[in-house]
């Protein structure tokens, strides 16, 4: 456990590191940046806190059973995603035309449109739930063994 | 051939990349410092791996207020983003096979963790 | 005897990297390739996005993503595996 000092501007940055990283996460498909990228954004700020504080006071907001049960919900809607168009192809983009997230933009340089994309949008927030969890529970189980024996379940 | 030999430098670093971590896995003998050499020889092969689809005087593949021109490859980026992310699962193993050795050994050298008894 | 056939070994990889680098196309003049400038034309007209590389990764190659989420998963389990200890309950008969 470091100083008052680095615990209190620690507390206060990690709101904007996680709102820099949703947004990173959100605009996939109008800026460069995607799931994979806003969820190793999220990761950094979760490691800056465990430099900042103890382990063990970590482990009580962080459980690990509620992180292994996010990265599952992300990979079962990743998957359900690819499954829903099964009709015509494996992977299909059934949203492109229809009022969800399906707006056409006109071909050439235009300014972005959030509402486009299809099927991406939603694929990019499964992908940044599922990088968040899994990294962040890699993090947290080496931390702990390295400092006290008590990692259950 | 010899009259027009290319000189193209970022596949010469690249190259000079992975051959310097090659150099460090043969010789070195501390764990985490061959770590850091397959951490070093992934990073020259992504940066082998961008610069294939590179056009002279292209823009990013991103079709948001682009300046007119030639646009670069977008299949090699999407590439290159698969493999940093496997060679991120891989150390992640690794560090905790250290993690375990150290435990079990109390040494770092990989000399002393040879034989292999219970 | 080792250090020896070691060092061979890594001259030979250094020299064959950089001569192999020196053969290739000059840096910036690729061959024709009809795959991409397919996917840069036609990307706005069938996934409807802005962004090429974001659709070539979820869309044209998407069965490649699944993959990787996989293995991501399976590492993360992996870790989780081999760094855990089991509280032994001291009170068995």
């Amino acid at each position: 456990m470091l100083s008052k000092m680095v615990r209190t501007v620690a507390n206060q940055l990690i709101v904007f590191i996680v709102i820099f990283g949703l947004y990173v996460i959100a605009h996939g498909q109008v800026t460069p940046g995607g799931g994979f990228q806003g969820g190793a954004v999220i990761v950094s700020g979760v490691v800056m806190l465990l430099v900042a504080f103890n382990a063990r006071e970590l482990k009580k907001s962080l459980r690990e059973s509620r992180l292994s049960i996010m990265e599952s919900t992300g990979a079962l809607i990743f998957a359900a995603l690819a499954f829903a168009g099964i009709a015509t192809a494996f992977f299909y983009n059934l949203l492109v035309g229809t009022p969800i997230f399906g707006h056409v933009p006109p071909t050439g340089a235009n300014p972005g449109d959030i509402w486009t994309g299809g099927v991406v949008p939603l694929m990019n927030l499964a992908v940044g739930i599922k990088v968040v969890a899994g990294l962040s529970a890699v993090v947290l189980a080496m931390a702990l063994f390295s400092s006290g024996e008590e990692v259950e379940e | 051939m010899m009259e027009q030999v290319p000189l193209n430098f970022p596949f010469l670093a690249a190259a000079l990349l992975v051959g310097i971590a090659f150099f460090i896995v043969i010789f070195k003998r501390n764990l985490i410092k061959l770590i850091m050499g397959i951490a070093m020889m992934a990073s020259g092969v992504n940066l082998f791996l961008v610069a294939l689809g590179y056009r002279a005087g292209g823009n990013a593949p991103i079709y948001t207020d682009v300046p007119p021109g030639p646009m670069v490859f977008p299949v090699p980026q999407a590439l290159t983003l698969t493999s940093i992310v496997i060679s991120v699962a891989v150390l992640a193993l690794m560090l905790t096979m250290v993690i375990r050795i150290y435990r079990h050994t109390g040494s770092l050298d990989s000399e002393k963790s040879r034989r292999m008894k219970g | 005897m080792r250090k020896v056939v070691g060092l061979i070994a890594f001259l030979v990889l250094l020299g064959f990297l950089v001569w192999g680098v020196l053969l290739i196309h000059p840096f910036g003049y690729p061959s024709p390739a009809y795959m991409d400038d397919y996917i840069i034309e036609n990307a706005q007209e069938e996934t409807g996005n802005n962004n090429v590389v974001a659709s070539v990764v979820f869309d044209y190659r998407g069965f490649d993503t699944l993959g990787e989420a996989t293995i991501l998963f399976t590492a993360v389990t992996g870790v989780l595996l081999v760094l855990r200890t089991l509280k032994r309950k001291e009170e068995d008969s």
